[in-house]
């Protein structure tokens, strides 16, 4: 049997250091953790996992994690990851928080690759796949993940 | 590919043996639990690889939290072994783990923590290891305190390690809390006891470990892992 899931709790920022510079000065992903309330979830940590731009899974590239301000904000530095067997170029990303017993697991879409999200084969599955493709913001991307609410993120299972 | 997936199956929150993410008892979850059935992803390279670490990602003592200050911190030293296996049974080789913990008095050294109990300034409660070719794992610490927290009136989370752990694929990514054997605080506990099924929440609870007792230095207990999630592994791209 496996081993159950556990809150990472209020105090995760002792042992979860901060990798969230993949390729430094890179394109800029943020954006913001919100609650059912639509409030900031500070205490929130986002981690990433990615393809290089070749669309190349390599075990030395791809894994980030960021802490989240007081404003729930996360922050990384990367590149736009290749497109993989046949899907449309994305990132997997999984938050942790105080209040979630198990994390949470979604994926970031570009929104410069319209036809190719169209064609994808986990885009194409959902009704509404909108809160699952960035936006295009002054300096580089801005994906917000909704925990709960109207626009509650869409989340995936394995 | 495409029309193969074209329906994606539903999963329902609260089966298999994590907790929902929704447990009322547990305040928290109220406002950040998510209410939509999720979506089971095909596995495709982007659920089945993940980061490897070499062991350069690791300083030799990291492992051990009584030797990262001038001094010794108080409480009783003790020694955390274990084993991390697949949902198949094969071992997690070179996967990072990373745990966190309260002091021995039940303190973190974080500036949240408000209980009045003293910092420890030989102790800064944080360690990571990678497991060897057999998936096994050794951590050297203190035994936790437990501590109070304002989720219920007279809230006490029982004495726990917190284990981040990593497997073959980003997917076998599990975060969970380490539990010690015959804590009376066990029954009152929201976030242990969100975990439903009584079989899966002995899966939380360390064994005490005589054989690796190291006489007249420190007590043992043993911590196997399971990670969920994909078992196979990738084929070449």
């Amino acid at each position: 049997m496996i081993t159950p899931s556990q809150t990472v709790g209020p105090y995760f920022t002792l042992g979860l250091l901060d990798s969230n510079e993949l390729v430094p000065g890179g394109l800029r992903i943020t954006g913001r953790v919100l609650d059912g309330g639509g409030e900031p979830v500070p205490d929130a940590i986002v981690e990433i996992w990615q393809a290089d731009e070749e669309g190349r899974y390599r075990p030395d590239f791809g894994w980030g994690r960021s802490g989240c301000d007081d404003d729930g904000r996360y922050r990384f530095a990367t590149c736009k990851p290749g497109a993989v067997e046949g899907q449309a170029p994305h990132l997997t990303m999984m938050v942790f928080a105080r209040g979630l017993l198990k994390p949470v697991l979604t994926r970031m879409y570009f929104p410069d690759e319209e036809e190719a999200n169209a064609r994808d084969p986990v885009l194409s599955a959902l009704d509404d796949a909108s809160t699952l493709v960035a936006r295009s913001v002054e300096d580089g991307l801005e994906f917000d993940v909704r925990l709960q609410g109207e626009r509650e993120t869409v989340f995936f299972a394995v | 590919m495409s029309k193969a997936a074209a329906t994606l199956e539903l999963v329902r929150d609260g089966d298999g043996p994590h907790p929902p993410y929704l447990y009322p008892d547990y305040r928290s979850t109220e406002l950040r639990a998510p209410k939509r059935p999720q979506l089971l992803l095909p596995h495709t390279l982007s659920e089945l690889t993940g980061p490897i670490y070499g062991h350069d990602s690791v300083a030799e003592l990291d492992h051990d939290l009584t030797r990262q200050h001038e001094g010794e911190p108080l409480g009783e030293r003790i020694i955390v072994t274990g084993r991390v296996t697949d949902s198949a049974g094969r071992p997690v080789r070179s996967g990072l783990i990373e745990i966190w913990q309260a002091n021995g008095a039940g303190r973190y050294r974080h500036d949240v923590d408000r209980h009045p109990a003293p910092i420890d300034p030989n102790f800064t409660g944080a360690g990571r290891c990678l497991t060897d070719d057999d998936g096994n794992y050794r951590f050297v610490t203190v035994k936790p305190g437990a501590y109070p927290w304002r989720n219920h009136p007279n809230a006490w989370r029982p004495a726990h390690i917190h284990l981040s752990l990593f497997g073959r694929a980003f997917t076998n990514r599990l975060v969970t809390q380490m539990y010690f054997p015959g804590d009376p605080l066990f029954e009152f506990d929201p976030i242990f006891q969100s975990v439903r099924d009584p079989k899966a929440r002995e899966r939380l609870i360390c064994d005490f470990d005589l054989e690796t007792t190291v006489p007249e230095w420190a007590l043992a207990y043993r911590f196997d892992i399971v990670l969920g999630g994909p078992a196979e592994t990738p084929l070449e791209p």
